[in-house]
């Protein structure tokens, strides 16, 4: 758990010292977070712990009140608006199965390709290449709907929706993706599958990952970062976190009813 | 789309550009010949149809519903009308270069924001460019505050009654309540005739055809998906790395801009424009249109452009009284048992008998099948006119 607030070298996501405030309710409270590239990281926490306003600030959908937010190297992302942070590399897939039900599968990751210049005109005259078709039909399969891209997109199933909008996030070719409750309403067979589907595309990208379903977590069996009243509580392996005393207190504080959430 | 479809269309085409005008210029006399007033009338529904395959791009495609469209058809109109009272020139009662409402109200110099409107040219350009500077800048501050929904939709019913109200006032010096008419030519040709009335048809139905061609030139593009996906779930689009807002602004300028030019071409043909053109209630006439038409098709507002106004048309000759029910009474049978209405609920059939179409139906942006969960989603961000 050796966690410095000083800038680490070669981190995809760096906050220092943010803090978020909703009319005087402090969602972030001086959080200092950082992640490295190709790193799969699980942020869990109570409600309210500002899991998602994590997640906001990063993708843009939140200015902070204090704080900074560097984005690989030099790029400083607070002031940025959404869809250029989302052209910088990273990808926001949010907890409700956000898609483009009148469009067909394979539109909808079309229409989130990378592309160097997402503007009216740019966009009016875009075509797809080879390369591009390719790396759409790439994408179908990876995220298990091959063969189905005709299909309209809000007839998929919810698990299906949401593995569509995971594919989006993929073609945007972001180096950070942000997902938010993937899992949630999900059968145990769809949970298993996202989790390999994570797992799967955390190879060649950062990903940031937030979750209430202990077990789920397990599977991804990687980093895990406890939030908590907006700043972090501590940080570890699945089990390290399960065991911290704070943890436990955190959560079982509160209700007694997360005690099965954590120990699950 | 099918190649069926397509020669409809051209043949639709055809028939709208020319041979209508051709048996309008038959003899008199002679049974196929179609009159100059039925020319003329079909004239003024074409000029209508331009401005519903705007307000189909904006509200159809991108789910955007403006309730102020008049208010560019206004502009478009009052350009174009504005060119028409200065050609008048001596000809007019007073025999004074002013136009007459102008000597009425005791106006001694053309305002300086007439004088431009001599110039044929300038006025040409102003029928397109004022509209689409008004759209811009009112889009702009709109979109960019991210004013969605209803909000948008009550302001632009806002500008509507705003510029009514302006347009009304004798101190702007556009003819008050009266507003604009009494044009002898247009261009130097003499209204007054049924060649010029034939051109103007044609020049009318032409254009038309080169909207439809943009706007299915757009909504075809990958911009066509951005602005349907804007209306599915604008929140995605924005963090799929495109602005919302800048594809809103375009579209609604476009939009404008046709509205625009379907104004310019209405007054040369009906001869008048009043602010009672402009205001709320035709605003809301306009989307009547597009929504019994279909929204999301492009034949959709098309079509209903030209049904609903022959048909008022048609009632308003024998029932007069009548009118207002009908019209009423389609607007709520096409919302709670046509949403798709005319077009839409066609293609619907045609997908159902042959499945091998459905495809052609997708296309157009419209659920090709029965309400999904999807739809339900859809429903948040659109904003449909029926109370909830």
């Amino acid at each position: 758990m050796a966690f410095t607030a000083a800038a680490p070298e070669g981190s995809i996501i760096y906050l220092e010292n943010v803090t978020v405030d909703f009319d005087g309710f402090k969602a972030l409270h001086d959080l200092n977070f950082f992640m490295d590239y190709h790193e799969l990281r699980v942020v869990i926490g109570p409600n309210g712990a500002g899991k998602t306003t994590l997640l906001d600030v990063v993708s843009g959908k939140v200015q902070p009140a204090a704080g900074r937010v560097i984005f690989g190297k030099h790029t400083e992302l607070v002031g940025l608006p959404e869809n250029e942070i989302a052209s910088l590399g990273i990808g926001r897939k949010f907890q409700t199965p956000s898609i483009f039900a009148n469009l067909s599968v394979r539109e909808n990751l079309e229409l989130s390709l990378a592309r160097p210049s997402k503007g009216v005109l740019a966009t009016l005259r875009a075509r797809l290449d080879a390369a591009q078709r390719a790396r759409v039909e790439e994408t179908l399969e990876t995220i298990g709907l091959g063969g189905r891209g005709a299909e309209r997109a809000g007839g998929l199933s919810h698990g299906e929706k949401q593995w569509l909008e995971i594919g989006m996030v993929i073609v945007q070719q972001a180096e950070l993706l942000l997902v938010d409750e993937p899992v949630a309403g999900m059968t145990d067979e769809e949970t298993t599958r996202t989790a390999e589907l994570l797992l799967s595309i955390a190879r060649d990208r950062a990903v940031l990952v937030i979750e209430h379903d202990m077990e789920f977590v397990r599977s991804l069996a990687r980093r895990v970062t406890v939030l908590h009243e907006g700043s972090v509580l501590c940080e570890g392996s699945v089990d390290q976190v399960q065991q911290d005393e704070r943890v436990r207190e955190v959560y079982l504080g509160r209700s007694g009813s997360r005690k099965q959430a954590i120990h699950a | 789309m099918p190649s069926l479809e397509r020669w409809g269309l051209v043949a639709g085409a055809i028939a709208v550009v020319v041979v209508l005008p051709a048996l309008n210029a038959l003899p008199p006399g002679s049974s196929l010949r179609v009159s100059d007033f039925t020319l003329n009338l079909f004239g003024k529904f074409l000029a209508y149809a331009i401005l519903a395959l705007g307000i189909d791009l904006i509200w159809g495609y991108t789910g955007v519903l403006s309730l102020g469209h008049g208010v560019f058809f206004g502009l478009g109109a009052y350009a174009m009308g504005m060119h028409l009272m200065l050609e008048i020139g001596t000809q007019s009662v007073y025999g004074n270069v002013l136009p007459d409402f102008m000597v009425w109200n005791q106006v001694k110099d053309l305002p300086l924001f007439w004088q431009p409107f001599y110039s044929v040219p300038f006025t040409l350009v102003a029928v397109l460019v004022v509209p689409a500077l008004f759209a811009y800048v009112f889009g702009f501050l709109t979109f960019r505050s991210r004013i969605r929904g209803v909000y948008f939709s009550i302001i632009t019913q806002a500008l509507a009654l705003s510029t009514w109200l302006l347009f009304n006032r004798n101190a702007m010096n556009l003819g008050g309540t009266n507003g604009l008419s009494g044009f002898k030519s247009v261009f130097g040709f003499t209204l007054n005739s049924a060649t010029t009335q034939r051109g103007l048809y044609v020049s009318t139905a032409i254009c038309l055809c080169g909207a439809f061609l943009l706007c299915r030139w757009i909504t075809r593009s990958p911009a066509g998906r951005v602005l349907i996906a804007i209306r599915d779930s604008e929140n995605r689009v924005l963090f799929s790395g495109y602005s919302p807002a800048a594809f809103k602004v375009f579209v609604f300028v476009v939009s404008a801009v046709l509205a625009g030019l379907a104004g310019a071409l209405y007054v040369p043909q009906v001869g008048i424009i009043t602010p009672a053109k402009i205001g709320v209630l035709p605003s809301i006439e306009m989307i009547i249109w597009v929504a019994v038409g279909g929204r999301g098709t492009l034949l959709g507002p098309v079509v209903g452009a030209l049904g609903v106004n022959w048909l008022q048309s048609l009632l308003t000759t024998h029932y007069p009284d009548l009118w207002l029910l009908v019209l009423g009474g389609l607007f709520v049978a096409v919302v709670l048992f046509f949403p798709d209405g005319v077009v839409g609920t066609a293609q619907k059939l045609i997908a159902r008998i042959r499945p091998g179409a459905g495809a052609g139906v997708r296309q157009n942006g419209r659920p090709g099948e029965g309400h999904r969960p999807g739809e339900a989603e859809r429903q948040t961000e659109v904003p449909h006119i029926q109370a909830r």
